[in-house]
């Protein structure tokens, strides 16, 4: 096929970044470190530490978080026909969150889950509010325009926030660290998180990318999806599914961290085209190297002091998300 | 083949499509026809399976399409649909390649030697390879509704269920797509059940019609069968008139507009011929309803000028309709608004005269050379020499098409028996020569005034043309037997 070499270069080019990003993640900081510690631990011990027990871990918690995130807002993108839905605008994340904070705050842990009851619960509130919302939205409005989806997002966004805030309100000191993770980091988690996120993020990714030709279907509407054969109804539910798994995921780990699956796949659909069988894996790649660049920028810039992660991807997203608005609006495609 | 059995169906409890049935075979066209708001896209969606059907039943090869897994389904029947929504860039490959969806198999990518043949025969076939890296917003609405009946080509179903396919086309890409998906038809044995906006098209292309009214079947048959004025004026709400195509045993239709263009109303009369000695020309400042055999503009259609034009006894040329419209230019008129004969006759003998009656007036014009006079009777082969009756008959009134050919029966009559009471003889045979072997006639009308259904012999119109043609060829004979004597 004619664009077998336009793929090697788009995932050599992604890798390629990838692994640059996670050498400079582990060796920038407070500390210097020599990349030559990674091969070689035994030279600086004390460093050799700093890079596997702290920045390792964090990097690649990043690493996750970010790719969770850039795929999940790939597949919602394209099943939702919307280049602006992602699991932030469309308020998955805040429902994500909601299912955190409630089990942290109710202290709930289910027996046979053990330390993946946070991220259990996340997924659930993560569906649950991907329904909701989606309810609300097709009630409003059949056609489901991009608008409606995305007041529908803040609407449900806000009215999770603020249960978040009175769960906080109530509890005083103890959960007051919660605004910090509510803000998005991914500081002090360790491989513990890692593990946590990582058999997730791997599931909700390879159930998208089973529906990647499906997703490829439905940009040209589910009519047409059903006519080439897609059978629309449970194609949308894995692909809800899946991408409320890595929601989940990504937020009982990180909080909600927004913009990073709108910026990544808006990125990769520009450089690569729109071809789900190559935006999902190469968002994974790309998503996981623009928050591991982010989680440096936010714990050097201001350095020592550590901004969240959240205010970085913010930075960046806000303004890439009222360009695409007003080029869908001004019908520049 | 496709069976549709009491299809019935809508949105909520509004039932759009009432009990449609119908078959197709494999290998054939059926049309559907309708105007807006008939149901024809909801009963594609019927059909298609896309919204269920509240009763009746679709079957592919007996076997009804709710058994079909979605997959299986697409495999046997593809679908364009009227309305394409894409969001994000694709480009023409990628848009045609997705209708290879239901043949791929497996987690895995699973493109195969088939998948890409078919992909490549469907660009080829849409006549769009050379676009298959531009993306397809950016491509025309034509040139998209190409790449979209590529998709659903390389789909590979025996079945097609199109809507509106012509969608944006222009005239040739019309045709062009229409060609290609009948010779699919054909060679493919593909049954297909297609929407037409154009009844015109549809009768063209179509094996078979179904007019579609309020959700219920109107009429279905063969094109002859369901393209009928009163059927699609009923229908449609709208006048027609129905004539046959050119080429095709097939029915076309012609709009007649509500809001006609104000014509002056004219009368024609003798004194406004213009006789000089290279032509005989009347000039009508509307257009007439013109039904000749001659040089130029033969048949029927509507012209402003008519022209009768002297040529030398010894004019050979070998394109003489070629050398005849050169002339009508040269002679400062157009050609696609003259009608244009020849005749060796001096036109100064032209003899045109106004005829009346109740219903209002006929003018005759006539030029008579009979030096090659022929008895239809004992016509042999022989060479052709010049000597030609040119008939003109000019109506103000309204023919109808019966009257056109009445008007050129009864105006040949007369003109036999002016020759018979002139005792013209077949120089060949000695007997009485019932024309020459190059009349023309010519029978024009202002379709204003007077209806007139009819010209037969004892009709009014046709009595004044059977005395009108008759006095005008004696006369014109005798001027011409008389240019003659003075010649010799």
């Amino acid at each position: 096929m004619y664009s077998m070499s336009k793929n090697i270069i788009a995932y050599g080019v992604s890798l390629l970044i990838l692994v640059g990003t996670i050498l400079l993640g582990v060796t920038v900081g407070t500390v210097s470190i020599s990349p030559s510690v990674l091969w070689n631990p035994s030279s600086d011990e004390a460093a050799a530490n700093i890079l596997w027990n702290i920045r390792m871990p964090r990097v690649i918690l990043a690493g996750l978080v970010g790719a969770a995130l850039a795929i999940a807002g790939a597949a919602f993108q394209g099943l939702l026909k919307n280049p602006l839905a992602d699991p932030y605008t469309l308020g998955v994340s805040s429902g994500a969150s909601v299912g955190a904070v409630m089990t942290l705050f109710f202290g709930i842990s289910i027996p046979f889950l053990g330390p993946f009851t946070l991220p259990v619960m996340s997924m659930i509130g993560a569906l649950l509010t991907m329904f909701a919302v989606m309810s609300f939205a097709k009630l409003v409005d059949r056609s489901m325009k991009m608008e409606t989806v995305i007041l529908t997002g803040i609407i449900f966004s806000s009215f999770l926030g603020s249960i978040i805030s009175l769960m906080i309100a109530l509890t005083g000191e103890e959960l007051r660290q919660i605004i910090g993770w509510l803000l998005g980091s991914v500081s002090m988690r360790g491989w513990p998180y890692v593990r946590m996120a990582l058999p997730f993020v791997l599931i909700g990714s390879f159930i998208l990318w089973l529906k990647r030709r499906e997703l490829n279907a439905m940009l040209f509407g589910e009519e047409r999806a059903q006519h080439l054969g897609v059978d629309v109804k449970k194609s949308k539910l894995t692909v809800l599914i899946g991408g409320s798994v890595l929601t989940g995921a990504a937020v009982s780990v990180s909080g909600t961290i927004g913009f990073v699956g709108l910026v990544v796949p808006h990125m990769t659909r520009l450089l690569w085209g729109s071809d789900h069988r190559h935006v999902l894996p190469l968002s994974f790649i790309n998503g996981a190297a623009l928050l591991i660049v982010c989680d440096l920028v936010s714990r050097t810039i201001i350095s020592p002091t550590e901004l969240p992660i959240g205010v970085i991807t913010a930075f960046i997203g806000a303004p890439v998300f009222a360009f695409i608005f007003f080029r869908q609006r001004k019908g520049v495609a | 083949m496709l069976e549709v059995i009491g299809l019935t169906g809508g949105y909520g409890d509004k039932k759009i499509v009432k009990d449609v049935s119908f078959t197709v075979n494999k290998g054939s066209i059926l049309g559907i026809l309708g105007p807006n708001g008939s149901g024809k896209s909801t009963l594609m969606k019927l059909i298609s399976g896309v919204l269920p059907a509240e009763s009746g039943e679709v079957q592919i090869e007996g076997s009804s399409i709710s058994t079909f897994p979605p997959k299986q389904l697409a495999r046997k029947m593809a679908v364009l649909p009227q309305l394409h929504t894409h969001s994000f860039a694709h480009t023409v490959r990628e848009t045609v390649s997705l209708g290879r969806y239901p043949h791929q198999e497996g987690w895995f990518s699973s493109w195969s030697a088939e998948d890409e043949r078919a992909v490549l025969e469907a660009m080829s076939l849409m006549d769009i390879r050379h676009y298959e890296k531009t993306q397809i917003d950016r491509m025309s609405g034509g040139e998209q509704q190409r790449v979209f009946v590529a998709q659903a080509l390389a789909q590979d179903a025996g079945i097609l269920l199109l809507d509106e396919p012509t969608n944006h086309l222009d005239i040739n890409h019309q045709k062009e797509l229409l060609d290609t998906i009948k010779k699919q038809a054909i060679e493919k044995e593909l049954t297909i059940v297609s929407i037409f906006h154009d009844i015109n098209l549809a009768s063209m292309y179509c094996d078979q019609l179904l007019l579609l009214d309020k959700g219920s079947v109107v009429r279905i048959g063969e094109p002859h069968e369901v393209v009928r004025e009163k059927d699609i004026r009923s229908v449609y709400k709208t006048r027609i008139s129905n004539h046959p195509h050119p080429e095709l045993p097939k029915p076309q239709i012609t709009l007649l507009p509500g809001v006609k263009n104000k014509i002056a109303t004219h009368q024609i009369c003798a004194e406004d011929f213009e006789i000089s000695n290279g032509m005989v020309l009347y000039r009508s400042p509307t257009p007439l309803k013109t039904v000749s055999s001659a040089v130029v503009n033969a048949g029927s259609g509507w012209f402003r000028n008519f022209m009768n034009r002297h040529v030398d006894a010894s004019y050979n040329v070998d394109d003489s309709v070629q050398e005849m419209t050169d002339f009508i230019e040269k002679s400062g008129l157009k050609t696609t608004d003259t009608v244009g004969m020849m005749t060796a006759v001096q036109t100064q003998d032209a003899i045109v005269k106004e005829y009346e009656s109740l219903f209002g007036s006929v003018v005759i014009a006539v030029t008579a050379g009979v030096g090659n006079g022929v008895d239809v009777s004992k016509a042999v082969e022989r060479s052709v020499r010049v000597g030609t009756i040119n008939t003109w008959i000019l109506v103000n009134g309204v023919l109808s098409n019966e009257a056109f050919i009445q008007a050129m029966i009864t105006a040949t009559e007369a003109k036999t028996k002016a020759l018979q009471v002139r005792e013209v003889r077949d120089p060949l045979t000695g007997t009485i020569a019932t024309g020459t072997s190059t009349d023309s006639c010519l029978v024009a009308a202002t379709q204003q005034g007077e209806s007139l259904p009819y010209a037969g012999p004892i009709t009014e119109l046709g009595k004044l043309i059977g005395v009108g043609v008759f006095e005008c060829t004696i006369k014109a004979l005798e001027l011409y037997e008389l240019a003659k004597a003075k010649n010799l």
